[in-house]
């Protein structure tokens, strides 16, 4: 179960949200919604151990997470902003190497599967610097096929840059993920038309 | 732990693989500064192998300088350092999987050339092992003591000026061994004890630099 208590988050010398507290139990999904600039991110990358915030502490099963490190980091998997692939690299090979960096087992037949499902197997060959930017950002998420065992995802904006048809994939893959009883967060700033247990509406800070 | 540190490894090597250039720019970059100083000083031969250990020494120290502003740097733009720090290993590990792959991609082709240069300086040919050997045992020093800096400079504007002002100072003990060892070869005497140094420093920084690349890495990417 992951816990946030009394979060509170300064950045550059301006709070952009405090005493923020909320449970996430397996099976659920949370949504944290908000405008540009509220902190959307920030509270992501605080709840995967990246930002430590300036108040109060992160929890997993109880313990915090400063305190866990890596135990805690092989839980979870984490698409931040930036989509962490190498453009020099094609869509296989980075594949393959992001999930050996986080510790998850694959064959060749996985990684082929899961690139196919995001409508990137033509492309598994080539260099990802030759792909568009919303291929960059399937290539990116197919990470999210061979994490099922993963019990908690945390992503940041999954949906932008996406087609139709890749929102309504990725929309499957988290829906299929929660009811597996893992758990979900992601943050956007527009309605994915998800239901999700629990929403976190930041607000702009005054 | 170990299969994620082979990882990166294998992926930094892919990578240089990939992008020869980069690769092929500090090799070049330490043949022509080694080469420039016969053409400066003048083809006196007993000057020429006085200043030469400190000289392909000091070229060395200035080629590592230049691939490792690169080292994180490119990571820490497409997210992929942040995937490294949320990773299944120790970030120790994976800094010093980095420092290994950056040592592969930029410190042994420089041990393996550096016979070669000594040739343009009229070294006896018994002084090349000496000058391979303390180049083997010290320019991974260089590659783990630079990767700390690198790892400071991150996000910073201008950070290559500041990386050579941080780290190479911190080069200078090693400088001062190195070329010492072969300049005691080169008198004749055992250059056991500089040799011995740089084995320890070596050991020190391979078991010290990761976690402090590490802690750099972690206040860097906030």
């Amino acid at each position: 179960m992951l816990e946030a208590a009394d979060l509170e988050c300064e950045r550059g010398g301006r709070r952009l949200f405090r005493g923020l507290s909320f449970t996430l139990g397996p099976g659920e999904l949370l949504r944290v919604a908000g405008p540009n600039g509220s902190g959307k991110t920030s509270l992501l990358r605080m709840l995967c151990g990246l930002l430590a915030p300036s108040r109060g502490e992160v929890r997993w099963g109880g313990t915090a997470i400063g305190r866990l490190r890596e135990d805690y980091s092989r839980q979870l998997v984490y698409l931040g902003h930036a989509p962490a692939v190498k453009d020099d690299l094609t869509p296989q090979e980075n594949l393959a190497i992001s999930s050996s960096l986080q510790g998850i087992s694959f064959t060749k037949k996985a990684i082929r599967e899961a690139l196919e499902r995001f409508g990137l197997g033509a492309k598994r060959e080539e260099p990802v610097r030759r792909l568009s930017q919303g291929q960059r950002r399937r290539s990116a998420l197919a990470r999210l096929c061979l994490a099922e065992s993963v019990p908690l995802w945390l992503l940041d904006e999954p949906f932008s840059a996406l087609d139709a048809a890749g929102v309504g994939l990725l929309r499957a893959l988290i829906d299929a993920h929660v009811r597996r009883g893992a758990m979900v967060a992601f943050t956007t700033h527009q309605d994915p038309g998800i239901e999700a247990a629990r929403v976190i509406e930041l607000g702009l800070a005054s | 732990m170990l299969a994620i540190a082979r990882a990166v490894v294998y992926r930094d090597l892919l990578l240089a693989a990939r992008r020869r250039g980069d690769v092929a720019t500090a090799l070049l970059f330490f043949v022509i500064v080694a080469s420039l100083f016969p053409l400066g000083i003048g083809a006196e031969p007993n000057l020429l192998r006085a200043v030469a250990p400190g000289v392909i020494w000091v070229a060395a120290l200035l080629s590592s300088m230049l691939s490792l502003a690169r080292l994180f740097a490119a990571d820490y733009a497409d997210g992929t350092l942040e995937q490294m720090l949320l990773g299944a290993a120790p970030l120790g590990a994976v800094a010093a999987a980095k420092a290994a792959a950056h040592w592969l991609v930029a410190g042994l082709p420089l041990v393996l050339i550096a016979p070669l240069i000594a040739l343009q300086y009229d070294l006896p040919a018994a002084l090349y092992g000496v000058l391979a050997l303390s180049l083997l045992l010290g320019t991974p020093v260089l590659s783990l003591v630079g990767a700390i800096g690198a790892a400071l400079i991150l996000g910073l504007r201008g950070g290559g000026v500041l990386l050579s002002l941080l780290v190479l100072p911190l080069y200078v003990p090693i400088l001062i061994i190195g070329a010492g060892a072969v300049e005691m070869a080169a008198a004749g005497l055992a250059p056991d004890g500089q040799l011995l140094l740089l084995g320890a420093a070596l050991v020190l920084a391979a078991a010290f630099a990761p976690w402090a690349i590490a802690a750099a890495l972690r206040i860097s990417i906030e």
